[in-house]
């Protein structure tokens, strides 16, 4: 791959002094190449577990136990009223010294390394509007349709997988839609963590090589072109969930 | 009427040239002209970079690149008045013309000997090392796979990568990479070893240590206006920079505010005065 590249971004380089060095030096290329799978991995996980956390926080906060409810909104006021980055760097400095690490003569090795500290952080924090907008959504079914299926003998949990989850879902997608491109875009603050994500490694690469102008344009074209395939999909499945007549 | 605008844009900048041109002339002497004639001499020093320039306790501008300003002021007679500068403002404080001097713990380099003067000899010279647990490590090649805390941005991050096969976990700054070392997140701390020496200084880090060899070492610049570098200012701090050497003077100050004592220094001391003993 980079051998393919190498001779047009060299000539660029010399011609015009743009200087897209990961394109023509091995060391810079592994490293671009490495951002892009942590990158990926990353968002990917983040996406995941974010959706976990809305609907089971979803169907919590309709628990008929008010402890469970007082907790939840709880949950929700201290990950929606402070900044990620500040919830970053407050998991990964405080609570990372408060698990379990081993030993390795003069370092210790976390149970949780940073990556997995920045997708706890990032999928509880995206986690919380997940919470709410299912909410918006569960809240959106007719009183009715749930009487119905209480009546067909359905249990709570059941209703809400069966019948609540799948209509809410069609009516919360165009702003689950807008969270998850904010979680996308949310997780380049991981590099406040030495997540080696995209951004971690642009900035080092800008650094050693002086062409922030240049990583500055692959960066943004790298989140553009994500979160365009994010919001294709998320349009595509839109779509496909469309009930005739229903929302 | 093209023509006559682009013949009379040519002319004023031929004409700017010139005056240009005979400003410099006059420029090379006219800042050591006033210092002398205003009695003062106003130096750029560092207030946050404990011990070369800080502040003691009592507000007071002190430590050893401020001692080295006031050998300067006392050699040409006059009384000192201290600025304090950053890393990121002080070349453009000398440009400016709101410093005389600058000695601001700044690593010697060729960009930047385009924009200030920078004369010979140098005074001082750091390197990388690596800040890390009493005992944790030996010698570099033991950071390999291993992983160390780095500042991002910081050019030694890819160096120490590169050559010892180092795990970097680089971090926005250097409070949280130093708290990361202390949690044991990483190994050690690479950095400036004069920056890590002032931290050792400082008495916070009391079982470390700083273990290696100091690698890469760049010599440090003091910087007088660019157009006085060949005038009396570049010469006569030229003069001042051998007599400290020769005279060890700077091994005095760097024992004096506790800086471990330097190769760079011992060796020019041992040049300089067998220099004068032929």
């Amino acid at each position: 791959m980079l051998d393919l590249l190498t001779p047009f971004f060299r000539r660029l380089y010399d011609e015009t002094g743009w200087n897209f060095v990961i394109f023509y030096e091995q060391y810079e290329w592994d490293r671009f190449v490495a951002a892009i799978w942590v990158s990926l991995e990353l968002i990917v996980a983040s996406l995941f577990f974010s959706l976990v956390v809305g609907i089971v926080g979803a169907w919590l906060q309709g628990s008929p136990i008010r402890a469970v409810r007082l907790f939840m909104s709880g949950y929700i006021q201290f990950f929606r009223n402070t900044p990620p980055y500040v919830q970053l760097l407050f998991f990964f400095f405080v609570l990372g010294n408060f698990t379990p690490k081993v030993d390795m003569g003069g370092y210790y090795e976390p149970m949780i390394t940073s990556f997995g500290w920045a997708v706890i952080s990032l999928s509880f924090f995206a986690g919380a509007f997940n919470v709410e907008i299912f909410r918006a959504g569960i809240e959106a079914v007719p009183e009715s349709t749930r009487e119905a299926a209480e009546s067909l003998g359905y249990s709570r949990l059941m209703a809400y997988v069966y019948v609540i989850l799948p209509l809410a879902f069609r009516v919360c997608l165009p702003s689950l839609n807008n969270n998850l491109v904010n979680l996308l875009k949310t997780t380049t603050q991981a590099y406040a963590i030495a997540v080696p994500e995209m951004l971690y490694t642009l900035n080092q690469v800008w650094s050693d090589n002086v062409n922030v102008p240049e990583m500055m344009i692959i960066l943004f074209v790298y989140y553009v072109g994500l979160v365009a395939v994010l919001v294709w999909g998320m349009h595509r499945w839109e779509r496909k969930m469309k009930i005739p007549g229903y929302g | 009427m093209l023509k006559r605008t682009l013949l009379g844009a040519l002319a004023t900048t031929v004409a700017l040239g010139f005056t240009f041109a005979a400003a410099q002339a006059d420029a090379a002497n006219e800042r050591f002209k006033q210092v002398l004639e205003r009695g003062k001499l106003v130096v750029g020093v560092k207030a946050d970079y404990k011990p070369w320039g800080f502040r003691d306790p009592s507000g007071k501008l002190v430590g050893m690149e401020i001692d080295m300003a006031q050998d300067v002021a006392d050699a040409l007679g006059v009384e000192l008045e201290l600025v304090p500068v950053q890393s990121s403002n002080r070349m453009q404080f000398l440009e400016q013309g709101k410093i005389d001097l600058m000695i601001a713990t700044m690593s010697d380099k060729a960009n930047r000997r385009k924009i200030v003067g920078v004369p010979q000899p140098n005074y001082y010279t750091s390197g990388t090392n690596l800040l890390a647990k009493a005992g944790a490590v030996k010698a570099w090649a033991e950071l390999k796979g291993k992983p160390v805390c780095g500042k991002q941005g910081a050019f030694y991050n890819k160096v120490v990568a590169k050559r010892y096969g180092a795990k970097i976990v680089a971090f926005v700054g250097n409070a949280e990479a130093k708290q990361a070392l202390r949690d044991g997140k990483c190994i050690g701390w690479v950095y400036d070893d004069s920056s890590i020496m002032a931290d050792l200084a400082s008495g916070d880090w009391a079982d470390y240590e700083m273990p290696l060899n100091t690698e890469d070492d760049t010599p440090w610049a003091l910087a007088v206006p660019v157009a006085e570098l060949g005038g009396v200012w570049g010469n006569f701090m030229s003069g001042m920079t051998y007599n400290w050497h020769a005279s060890g003077r700077l091994i005095e100050l760097e024992k004096k505010w506790g800086i471990q004592p330097t190769q760079y220094l011992a060796d020019m001391h041992e040049r300089m005065k067998a220099y004068e003993a032929q």
